[in-house]
């Protein structure tokens, strides 16, 4: 028997699933990526450096943010160029943003429908608008970050190498953290929800990777580590991650010193339960999430306690923002034109950029590792597991529950085609 | 009432574009109360015989997407690119400016292709369509405005005049005279000058306006000394039709 979907809906970008089975006998399990690879790091190549973190951007809309970022930061690593306090927290507050954003349109349109048996929120909103309501004021508060530090909800226009092109005023971030806060009993609801979900019962242990936390949650860093003690400089990724090209996709496989892994939500609770807010660090105690979690479909509740975490984190450093009086800052010069590395917590884990630019500030070589490509190893050895526990079942139920652990993943295809250079291994 | 039924379809671009339709929020709501949202494949699993307004956004790349694109077409009364991606080919025609031998081993470590590469191109470029929704990423209020002209039966219309006049409008400092070079003077307005305003410049996402070179900002650039050429040299991360080597990319 083979089951074949192709274009799965439901998850950024355009893959399709295909199983092979024979008597009961899973032969092969593929996911296969048909997305068009769009070449950036080719076409970076002889761009400005105050023009490439705005190219990148345009990689994937949902992670526009962590992209523009993680580029800024690569190239002001490159160009020897340290930015102020102010700007490092701007920066975080508009990477909850994003991944408030991502994790909701994840958790309420892609992946609640399964649970629910419906194609879609939208169509269930026909009978009952109450969730797909919900939902849309939920996403709003995040969206309402974007907007207010990054210009726009999707590819932002506010930042430049080296700090903010233009700030917030006072009272917009006061607004701000109210909107924040008026999301508490909507979260709440979700919670409930969540709670109530049945998650079907698997499980893959599988190491976890993600930035070292400094004490807090990670988000940005110059170090990673897995759960199985290794710790990293993000500097040495080369080596360290191997990309390999896979016949059955236009994206690539990582695999850290030979083994797969697993980045992301999931990962980064693993590994840094202790950095959450306080209400997230109960609402982890009440969805029974935490270290030594093992079983994949779970991760969506690791995104639901990253909402609650940054959700927090956002009015946290809304706070800390209100001790600074907001001031324009003059760009800093570049110190040199070398290389740079810098790494960054995406909403779907570990994303990094490398860059070497030449004289007169034009970018040489660009290399980009995406979370995603780092979890497709990982995805398609569960899939492959699960695909015997379930053959008995109907194929529909068979779809169903693979296709759940798909969007459990939460791939994101257009970022994991588009930016990476095979090293063959 | 008889709700048109409205789709949603991609082929290469970032997904920025429809999510800027799904960040419309209560207006979302309300868009949904008067039409039948029927295909949207990154929310929806339901896919449609026939459809009364596609919006279809990324470029055409390779040869399979110029088939999706065919029937996509035939089964819909109106097919409109929604950004950049699907109007000009957007960002990714930045791919036109490299030799495919750089663009593969830049990604994939190897010079030679793996598959068959195809050129980035507008939908126009394969099938007819009946307009654009400009913008990288799309603008959301001009698309509302856009979607209740066609739900109206009205002719799609998108604005003829520059982003400077925009940006008079809003009293923003001209990037020109800050020494920035900008391509507001060239490029088709509606988005409220929104990279300015975030005090950044523009860069052209929207297209330009029909006859740039006549224009009444035109001269804005000769004030200042400089060169259309000069201007797109620094600036050009949207190429345009007209400056794209085609053949560089075909192979
Ligand atoms: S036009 Fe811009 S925002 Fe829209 S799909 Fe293309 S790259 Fe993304
Ligand atoms: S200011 Fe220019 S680059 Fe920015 S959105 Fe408007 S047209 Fe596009």
């Amino acid at each position: 028997m083979q089951l074949r979907i192709n274009q799965l809906a439901r998850i950024e970008g355009h893959a399709d699933l295909v199983v092979d089975l024979e008597k009961g006998e899973l032969v092969s399990c593929r996911f296969e990526v048909v997305e068009t690879p769009r070449f950036f790091e080719g076409i970076l190549t002889g761009l400005h450096y105050r023009e490439v973190a705005g190219v990148v951007s345009r990689i994937c809309g949902i992670c526009s943010h962590s992209h523009s970022l993680v580029s800024l930061t690569a190239t002001e690593d490159a160009l020897g160029i340290d930015i102020s306090d102010q700007t490092r927290l701007l920066r975080e507050l508009l990477l909850c943003g994003e991944l408030l954003q991502s994790h909701l349109v994840q958790l309420y349109f892609m992946a609640l429908p399964d649970y629910l048996l419906l194609p879609s929120l939208i169509q269930a909103a026909k009978s009952d608008r109450t969730l797909l309501e919900r939902a849309l004021r939920l996403k709003k508060g995040a969206n309402a970050i974007c907007e207010v530090i990054g210009g726009r909800p999707v590819h932002p226009v506010t930042l430049r190498v080296g700090g903010f092109a233009s700030l917030p005023e006072r009272k917009e971030l006061l607004q701000l953290q109210q909107h924040l806060r008026n999301l508490l009993p909507d979260l709440e609801e979700t919670i409930d929800l969540f709670a109530g979900l049945d998650i079907p019962l698997f499980s893959r242990p599988v190491s976890n990777v993600s930035l070292q936390g400094d004490g807090g949650y990670p988000v940005f860093g110059t170090h990673m580590e897995s759960s199985d003690g290794a710790v990293l400089p993000v500097a040495g990724y080369v080596g360290q991650i191997n990309e390999r090209l896979v016949a059955h996709a236009t994206a690539k496989h990582a695999e850290m010193e030979g083994h797969r892994y697993r980045v992301g939500s999931l990962a980064r609770l693993n590994n840094h339960h202790q950095g959450l807010a306080p209400m997230a660090a109960k609402v982890a105690a009440v969805l029974r999430i935490g270290p030594g979690e093992e079983n994949p479909y779970r991760m969506l509740l690791a995104r639901l306690v990253e909402v609650v975490h940054f959700v927090e984190r956002g009015i946290q450093l809304i706070d800390r923002l209100e001790d600074y009086d907001l001031a324009p800052e003059e760009p800093p010069l570049p110190r040199r034109f070398g290389s740079g590395v810098a790494a960054v917590e995406a909403p779907r884990g570990l994303l990094l950029h490398a860059y070497r630019y030449g004289e007169e500030g034009r970018l040489l070589e660009a290399d980009c590792v995406i979370p995603t490509a780092q979890n497709l190893a990982s995805l398609e050895e569960d899939l492959a597991g699960r695909v015997p526990e379930i053959a008995h079942l109907e194929p529909d139920e068979v779809s169903r529950q693979l296709e759940m652990l798909i969007r459990a993943y939460d791939p994101c295809i257009s970022c994991a085609t588009h930016l990476l250079r095979v090293k063959y291994v | 009432m008889n709700r048109k039924r409205v789709g949603f379809f991609d082929l290469t671009g970032c997904e920025g574009c429809q999510l800027t339709v799904l960040n419309l929020e209560e207006q979302l709501l309300d868009l949904l109360e008067v039409i039948d949202l029927v295909e949207f494949r990154e929310l929806m699993q339901d896919q449609a015989e026939r459809l009364d307004i596609a919006f279809v956004e990324g470029s055409v790349v390779k040869p399979a997407e110029e088939e999706r694109l065919r029937a996509i077409r035939a089964k819909s009364e109106r097919l409109i690119a929604l950004g950049a991606c699907a109007a000009t080919g957007g960002i990714n025609r930045l791919a036109t400016l490299h030799a495919p031998d750089h663009l593969w081993s830049s990604s994939f470590g190897r010079s030679e292709p793996l598959w068959e590469m195809g050129t980035p191109r507008p939908l126009a470029a394969v099938v007819p369509i009946d307009g654009e929704v400009p913008g990288c990423p799309i603008d959301g209020r001009e698309f509302v405005s856009i979607l209740q002209g066609l739900l109206m039966g009205q002719e799609l219309e998108i604005p003829t005049f520059p982003v400077c006049a925009e940006c008079k409008l809003a009293e923003l400092p001209c990037s020109f005279e800050q020494g920035a070079p900008c391509l507001g003077p060239l490029t088709r307005s509606g988005c409220g000058a929104v990279c300015i305003r975030g005090g950044d410049v523009c860069r052209g996402c929207r297209g330009e306006v029909d006859n740039p070179r006549s224009g009444p900002y035109h001269r804005i650039l000769e004030e200042h000394g400089w060169q259309v050429e000069q201007v797109l040299a620094e600036l050009r991360i949207y190429p345009h039709q007209a400056d794209g080597d085609d053949d560089a990319a075909a192979d």
